[in-house]
């Protein structure tokens, strides 16, 4: 898993490596405004040409920035956001981070949700990453524009650069202080600062922070309040059309026979309807209906008929799918080596007692509150502007050159605010058919889903089976268990460069679809495997949901544990905080992992505490207790909950009567 | 051509007058603040008032508005309108925000005729408002502290 975030979340610039030199931060002035960047400087080009280049405006021939802020000459500061926003609030968190270490004053602090361009780098938000692999990068460029702000505050007030200090938008030395817009207005800017000084930089301490950690008001949440925030439904132009889908009857291998749009004729403004022909075939047999008008063409996409021959899954169900991760789970011949601790064949072998158990779950939809859509115009370039709230513009970009068979970089999305993304629009897959209908149609087309078409394209999380074996040995102490994680693997549908290898240097798994598997219990014997049920995989397009992984994975490993503890007459709190020894490789490293299995101890004993653990409970009442350490083992958050819940011993119905949480989520943003 | 008030002024629709409000109020007449979710009035985020009742206008032809009085979260400006949206920012409710124009005219229907709403008398008001970021108790939080004249409880 951290292999996989590396891969995918390192400072990665949209251009080759060997062409970019090491990081630094520029800055330098353009217009009345000072801009400051940290990035990578192009290999052959100088820093005063980089500096040359920001203040024209134009980053992206000579430098790739991961950071762009700029302070105006009223000393406001725009910070440029490359993630999205969903509801996370994520740009007032990663302003939050730059605006600390810069010494901002926060009421001038705005941001700005940028289109996709290569000079970006790459465009992810999912994972929950932004903040915890933004944290270092970000307070770093603070830091940088601080001291590009001291040193110019420093020769305009005749004083030494080491005597002034920053807070609230102000340098100060002494009686003297400039304000930022004095300095950006007067200041003498032309610098870079490389990566060593960068490493170099005081970053503040935790104590001397003023915006991180602050109950501060999003700044996204006033527009959202008045009906004002635009989001990508909301987007319009000029002589667009309006188009809904009409949807074959699998994903996959279906085939449009022919299309009836006779009933369709006199519906005043229908335009027509047509297949869309996918080159690079992630979306097949779809058609699409357009009119004038969205009444229109939702009458249209009643009114078309569509003869389909469905592809060869077109009668695969749920519980066949289910049905054949069982048999996968069952099967030791299969599957990926994702965890290997300890001889778990030698503990098998010597049980002198075991027990097994299958976790299953459903089909889960994403079920965003907006539906898919997407507006696309090409300008008399040639360029195609996608208009669309994603959270992965970086992985759709190379779909959509295929589909339209044109260069990457001649395709721009430009990013609206998300209703809802919970992994959905990870993936902007309904940018296709929007795309090829405008170029076909020679205008701009706005495509719209409607809820059942939504619900039908959704790339759904997949059905999944979980089996456990535990082994007891001949004291009735457990040796092992082992665990096999069966389920459809949305990053090998979508990104198959992200799937990992396995530990003994054997076949490929999902991260997002194993992790929570990689617990931070000790067991004298621990195997997962990480198995693809090729039937889901066939069936439907698996998607990333929520929480990824521990969403059900972590939830079959602490049902298992308390049968576990249930079978063997011992206390799940206790047999819990035994195995959370902190040893070996559950001791933790640096940083977010620090403490290791003993925080999630901490927490544990915290919570169960706090609930009262151990405590007489009325008739048909309990306690339940587990915990959780999304969202990976390299970024854990240390959850712990008791649940209070009473079973009706009538109906078996259990109702929930009070929940308790210790959560360690390290530093707080916001 | 169907004739109503919106948010305070007369409008002319052209649309047909089988066409969804929704889509007279977004697209005709461009207030986008009135959100598609369901189409058929099982989410909430449409949520307008007709006559100053809340109403589904995904599923209210235009025709049932003729003559009557529309308003639109971008017209809500009611004490009880003010209120609500001063107090939504106060505890923070929207995430992604999508439904929160629906939640707020919902709420604003409910706070003009019951000014101080039990617990339970909120979630019977709200429950038809689907909020799938769950910010559920903080759009009760907020109910309440418009109820109480802005004071946060």
């Amino acid at each position: 898993m951290n292999k996989m975030m590396n891969n995918s979340m390192k400072p990665s610039t949209g251009k080759t490596e060997q062409g970019l030199s090491r990081r630094s931060f520029i800055a330098g002035v353009a217009g009345s405004s000072l801009m400051m960047s940290m990035g990578s400087l192009v290999s052959g080009c100088s820093s005063e040409q980089a500096s040359q280049a920001l203040a024209s405006g134009d980053l992206t021939k000579l430098f790739s920035p991961n950071i762009w802020f700029e302070i105006n000459g009223a000393g406001d500061v725009l910070i440029n956001i490359v993630r999205a926003e969903m509801g996370q609030h994520v740009g007032t968190s990663l302003a939050q981070i730059v605006a600390d270490e810069l010494g901002a004053d926060w009421s001038k602090v705005s941001f700005k949700h940028v289109d996709t361009d290569p000079k970006w780098g790459v465009m992810v938000t999912g994972g929950s990453w932004s903040v915890h692999t933004s944290f270092t990068l970000l307070s770093q460029a603070g830091a940088a524009g601080r001291t590009v702000l001291i040193d110019a505050a420093s020769k305009l007030m005749g004083v030494a650069a080491e005597t002034c200090s920053v807070e609230n938008g102000v340098v100060t030395s002494g009686a003297k202080s400039l304000t930022f817009a004095e300095i950006v207005s007067n200041g003498d800017f032309s610098r870079t600062i490389s990566e060593e000084e960068l490493a170099a930089m005081p970053v503040k301490a935790p104590a001397d922070r003023k915006v991180i950690g602050r109950d501060l008001r999003n700044l996204d949440v006033a527009d959202k309040s008045q009906g004002s925030a635009v989001y990508g439904l909301d987007a319009e132009l000029p002589g667009m059309a309006y188009a809904m889908p009409l949807l074959p009857p699998t994903r996959y291998g279906s085939k449009v026979l022919n299309i009836d749009e006779s009933a369709a004729q006199s519906i005043d403004g229908y335009i027509g309807a047509m297949e869309i022909k996918d080159p690079s075939q992630t979306v097949q047999a779809c058609v699409v209906v357009a009119a004038e008008t969205m009444p229109a063409a939702m009458k249209a996409a009643k009114a078309v008929k569509v003869n389909w021959a469905p592809g060869p899954t077109a009668k695969v169900t749920e519980s066949a799918i289910l049905a054949e991760g069982a048999r996968l789970a069952a099967d030791p011949e299969v599957g990926t080596l994702y965890v290997s601790e300890g001889d778990i064949s030698a503990a098998k072998a010597g049980a002198a007692n075991s027990m097994t158990a299958t976790y299953t779950t459903s089909t889960a939809l994403h079920f965003t509150m907006e539906p898919q859509n997407a507006l696309v115009e090409f300008d008399a370039e040639g360029k195609c502007h996608i208009h669309a709230g994603n959270q992965w513009q970086s992985l759709i970009l190379p779909y959509l050159a295929q589909a339209l068979e044109m260069p990457e970089n001649d395709i721009i999305i430009h990013q609206y605010y998300l209703g809802g993304g919970y992994g959905r629009r990870l993936f902007g897959d309904q940018m296709i058919p929007a795309a090829i209908a405008a170029r076909e149609m020679g205008r701009p087309v706005k495509l719209i889903f409607d809820r059942p078409t939504d619900s039908r394209f959704d790339c759904v999380r997949s059905p999944s089976v979980c089996s456990f074996e535990a082994s007891f040995d001949a004291d009735g102490a457990l040796s092992g268990i082992d665990h096999a994680v069966v389920a459809g693997w949305p990053t090998k549908g979508m990104a198959p460069g992200f799937l990992g290898t396995g530990i003994d240097g054997e076949g490929k798994f999902d991260g997002f679809s194993i992790s929570g598997a990689d617990h931070w219990y000790t067991l004298p014997a621990h195997r997962v495997r990480a198995i693809n049920n090729e039937l889901a995989q066939s069936t439907f397009l698996p998607g990333w949901l929520r929480a990824v992984g521990p969403g059900w994975i972590s939830w079959g490993v602490e049902s298992f544990l308390d049968e576990i503890a249930h079978q063997q007459g011992q206390d799940p709190l206790a047999m819990r905080l035994a195995m959370l020894d902190g040893a070996g490789k559950n001791a933790g490293g640096s940083g977010s992992t620090v403490g290791g299995a003993t925080r999630l101890a901490a927490v544990l004993k915290d919570v169960a505490e706090r609930a009262g653990w151990g405590r007489d409970m009325p008739a048909n009442e309990g306690l339940g207790i587990g915990v959780g350490h999304g969202q990976e083992r390299g970024m854990p958050t240390w959850v712990a909950c008791v649940a209070h819940v009473a079973v009706d011993t009538a109906s078996g119905d259990v109702t929930l009567k009070k929940l308790w949480q210790t959560i360690d989520v390290g530093t707080v943003v916001n | 051509m169907v004739n109503f008030m919106l948010n305070g002024e007369v409008v002319s629709a052209e649309s047909d007058s089988d066409t969804p409000l929704l889509w007279v109020l977004r697209e005709e007449l461009k207030l986008r603040g009135t959100k598609f979710g369901c189409g058929i009035a099982q989410c909430g985020a449409c949520t307008v008032h007709i006559d100053g009742s809340p109403m589904r206008s995904c599923v209210t032809p235009v025709s049932a508005v003729s003559g009557k009085s529309v308003t639109t979260i971008e017209g809500l400006a009611s004490p009880v309108g003010e209120a609500l949206k001063t107090a939504w920012t106060e505890a923070q409710v929207p995430q992604c925000g999508y439904c929160q124009s629906g939640q707020i005219m919902q709420a604003a229907g409910l706070l003009e005729s019951n000014p101080n709403p039990s617990d339970d008398e909120i979630v019977n008001a709200m429950n038809g408002n689907l909020c799938r970021c769950m910010a559920y108790p903080r759009i009760k939080k907020a109910i309440k502290t418009a109820a109480n004249g802005g004071a946060m409880s």
